[in-house]
């Protein structure tokens, strides 16, 4: 099979994938992708939600069979049935959902699966301690073995997937979306063990749709699209712009386009908020913030410092100890959900399916979820459908909701980026004079992110208020008028984010600012 | 193929379809097993219930009760609640249906409406407190409702026994007044001009002949009635809503306890109204004495589940639930198989289409599969 390589021959080739074709019933989720990945290096994998890479990824893992193509380990051609077959053959991947034992210590978690080598029965827990700590201090992965996975923070347990698949002899580490979870320290972290491993002469490769990262971390870059291969680069050669064009196919901005903000009045306001977790633990504490109308005010601050309980408190979900929260100088805590809403506060949730939509209604059901009540959609009870529906055809136009005609569609069929268009179209057509997105691009692609930023600043641009809740650092400066940084439930800082950089952020996020 | 497949199996009535197969296949088997011919039992099965118009009238009149209590537990299941306590909510109807229909004479037409409408109320708010005990206490409708069942059974026997309400030296009620009755032409059934019909016609009169009441027009009415409320109004919407995604509906500002309150008022409406019908439609127009329950509200859960929980499929699953138990009697009495093979079918059906939502799944991996043919 003497194959024509598009990498340099003198270098080692630890994956090669060719021609990779894989269809699900008539959909091509991969046309004939070819995968080149050198040994010893970190390799992205750059494309939109539901491009393929994860597909690709899953096929080389075993987990899914291809129906066309060949893939080649060190050279020689592997038939990967099954994961087991990729284990064996030193390939790692630690998924975006972590696959972790919750109530098991660390070193269990790591030994689990593997643990039978051990002997007949019997556990050899320090020795197994033995090794973690040894592997810990090898790529700078330091986990305590008998802490229990439910009481270590996502990153540490992000250490603990490395580890296992380090445990079991990997030559090749997969990692699939991993900085998603990650605050802009832990990253550079994690950025810094991907480096040692290839010092090791592992290979690392990084399925991502964050360019920044991979300029941060990757050697290489292949990019796919809808399924194609489009190209593999050398990450030093090419800029963020360039990636992101590859990516989607045509020019996109990467930085949110707005004008300077034209603040004017207080339109909300947050006084001396307490509020507690459903176990009584307080989590919001003595917080106080405003936002004025035509500016957005993000939040930034690492996952539980007291956001969830925050949201909980604005949209009625959850109940305030004390203090009080005012739209237009009319106060609306421990109120109702419908409440808060015929107040003009409208939220974008960052659950998308379990607080945003009702999956298993249609996308003409989902955009009036709010509003079948209303005299537009309904006459004394009765629903009006073609009313409902036409309201539909023209949301869905709006704001470009795919597939086009998906009125009758249920929500669940819809990618997560369209799902999001959807809640948008329904919060944003409410014309609320507070809009609050919470996490509001999670998990989506560069062209969906973009669609939803500008939404975000049109809002503002109309002289309303937002409020943005998210642990996207990028997004929080780029989109911010101003920033208030939250830790432990307080509000530990404002910041103009024309002045400040991500360290600033970063140590106040971390509660380095609270001493004062 | 493939794709005609994969169609297929993401169609509920597919599996629906397919259970109800592979319920008469097991029953095959059982009877050949007992060592009788499946296809002798399946033809006397069959023309048991089509033999003769009187066999349809009364498979339809058997039906009417479990389409009801099928639509019950169907509502219940599309707002997202289990009403286990179909039988305990029929059960409530029965009563009030005896007792008014005896106590408070009212003119004919009036007097079945009045007890229709009082016993959806009583048994709607039997079924509500349900709902109740729900979002106040949390205590889980399952529970609530396998307990109201035996309540409902002994409320039932204790009202029997209050003085004058039992007929004397029977265990059961008075009859209703015939003011109160909806079965139809029974006057003109006796005249000359009406028994000279029932000898002449040979299909109308015969089924004339059976217990035919309005039931059965009143079970269209209420299952239309279900459909159009939970597709076509506002408080549909919030239970269907309630019912897929408590927790966005919430967000949407829906308020999930008094829609659960009113879901569960609704079904046991419902349970309660197949009851009041029952009385009101069929001989002996009376109750009597429990010493266990009736069962049509298990029977109504049966129902609902072969109708994939769709208020309009609960008639068509209702009418073949009650054509299979009526001509499976039939079995027992010409070549003399035991007629408790037709409980096997059932069970198997029911069985598999619990397992209904395998089909997807199939279909899932089909599409995973892909292309290799």
């Amino acid at each position: 099979m003497g194959a024509d390589n598009p990498q340099p021959a003198q270098l080692q080739l630890a994956v090669q994938m060719k021609g990779i074709s894989k269809f699900f019933g008539s959909f091509c989720a991969l046309d004939k992708v070819d995968l080149n990945v050198q040994k010893g290096t970190i390799h992205a994998l750059l494309g939109e939600n539901g491009a393929g890479k994860s597909t690709l990824m899953n096929v080389l893992y075993g987990f899914y069979r291809s129906e066309e193509g060949e893939v080649y380990l060190n050279g020689k051609l592997t038939d990967i049935k099954n994961p087991k077959v990729a284990i064996e053959n030193g390939i790692g991947m630690v998924h975006q959902h972590f696959m972790l034992v919750e109530n098991f210590t660390v070193a269990q978690n790591i030994m689990l699966g593997t643990e039978t080598t051990k002997g007949p029965g019997i556990l050899d827990i320090p020795a197994v301690r033995e090794q973690i700590r040894e592997l810990g201090e090898k790529y700078g992965l330091h986990v305590d073995p008998d802490a229990k996975i439910e009481d270590v923070s996502v990153a540490v347990q992000q250490r603990v997937e490395i580890l296992k698949a380090l445990y079991r002899g990997v030559e090749i580490l997969i990692l699939d979306e991993p900085t998603a979870v990650l605050t802009p320290q832990e990253i550079e972290e994690l950025i810094n063990t991907m480096h040692r491993l290839t010092e090791d002469g592992k290979t690392v490769i990084i399925i991502t749709h964050k360019l920044r990262e991979i300029r941060q971390s990757s050697d290489f870059c292949t990019i796919i699209r809808r399924g194609k291969y489009i190209d593999t680069v050398r990450v030093a050669e090419v800029n963020e712009r360039e990636l992101a064009t590859m990516m989607v196919g045509r020019e996109v901005s990467l930085h949110v386009e707005k004008k300077p903000a034209e603040p004017g009045d207080k339109v909300f306001e947050i006084k001396n908020l307490n509020v507690k977790d459903s176990r009584g633990v307080p989590r919001v504490k003595e917080l106080s913030l405003y936002v004025r109308a035509g500016e957005i005010l993000g939040i930034a601050g690492i996952d539980g410092n007291g956001q969830s309980e925050l949201v909980d408190a604005l949209t009625g979900l959850g109940k305030c100890e004390s203090g009080t929260i005012s739209i237009l100088g009319k106060e609306v805590q421990n109120t109702t959900p419908r409440y808060i809403r015929d107040h003009s506060i409208s939220t974008i949730h960052e659950d998308r399916h379990k607080r945003g939509l009702v999956l298993n209604f249609s996308v003409a059901e989902n955009m009036v979820l709010e509003t079948y009540r209303g005299d537009e959609f309904s006459r004394r009870g009765v629903l009006n459908w073609p009313k409902i529906q036409k309201n539909a055809t023209a949301l869905i136009e709006k704001y470009d909701v795919r597939p086009t005609g998906s009125e009758n569609t249920l929500a669940r069929s819809l990618s997560g980026g369209n799902q999001q268009k959807v809640i948008i179209a329904r919060e944003v057509e409410n014309n609320p004079d507070l809009l609050i997105a919470v996490q509001p691009t999670r998990g989506l692609d560069v062209g969906a992110i973009e669609f939803v930023h500008k939404s975000l600043v049109e809002q503002r641009d109309k002289g309303k208020a937002v409020l943005l809740i998210s642990l996207e650092l990028d997004e929080t400066m780029d989109l911010s008028d101003r920033i208030n940084v939250i830790y432990d439930g307080r509000i530990v800082g404002e910041l103009d984010p024309k002045e400040t950089d991500e360290n600033e952020i970063g140590l106040l996020m971390a509660g380095g600012g609270a001493a004062e | 193929m493939r794709k005609f497949l994969i169609k297929a199996f993401n169609k509920p009535m597919t599996g629906i379809i397919i259970s109800v197969l592979a319920g008469f296949v097991i029953g095959a088997v059982v009877l050949a097993v007992a060592g009788y011919s499946p296809l002798e039992a399946y033809s006397a099965m069959f023309w048991g219930i089509v033999g003769k118009p009187k066999y349809i009238a009364q498979v339809i009149i058997n039906a009417v009760p479990i389409i009801l209590t099928g639509l019950s537990v169907a509502f219940a299941f599309k707002t997202g609640l289990f009403n286990i306590g179909a039988e305990g909510q029929y059960c409530v109807g029965t009563i009030v249906a005896a007792i008014l229909g005896r106590y408070v004479p009212l003119p004919p037409v009036l007097h079945p409406i009045f007890v229709l409408l009082a016993a959806f109320l009583l048994g709607g708010l039997f079924g509500g407190l349900s709902g109740w005990l729900k979002t106040k206490f949390g205590i889980h409708e399952v529970i609530s409702t396998i307990m109201l069942n035996w309540i409902a059974l002994y409320l039932n026997n204790f009202i029997l026994s209050l003085p004058g309400v039992k007929k004397e030296g029977q265990q059961a009620s008075h009859e209703i007044l015939p003011s109160a009755r909806i079965r139809i032409l029974t006057d003109w059934k006796r005249t000359d001009e009406g028994k000279e019909f029932l000898t002449n016609s040979p299909i109308f009169g015969d089924m004339l002949r059976t217990d035919i009441h309005v039931g059965i027009l009143l079970a269209v009415l209420v299952v239309i009635a279900a459909w159009y409320f939970l597709r076509h109004t506002t408080k549909g919407f919030e239970l269907r809503a309630v019912g897929f995604n408590h927790s966005a509906a919430e967000f949407a500002g829906i308020d999930v306890k008094k829609n659960t309150v009113s879901a569960m008022f609704l079904s046991g409406g419902i349970a309660a109204f197949a009851g009041a019908v029952q009385i009101l439609g069929t001989n002996s127009f009376r109750i009597s004495v429990l010493a266990a329950q009736e069962g049509y509200g298990w029977d109504g859960i049966s129902v609902a589940l072969i109708a994939n929980n769709n208020p309009l499929g609960t008639l068509l699953s209702g009418l073949l639930f009650s054509a299979l138990k009526y001509g499976g009697s039939s079995i027992q009495s010409s070549i003399g198989a035991p007629s408790e093979v037709i409980n096997i079918m059932i069970g198997t059906i029911v069985f598999c289409v619990a397992l209904v939502s395998i089909f997807p799944i199939i279909a899932d991996r089909l599409k995973m599969k892909g292309g290799s043919k």
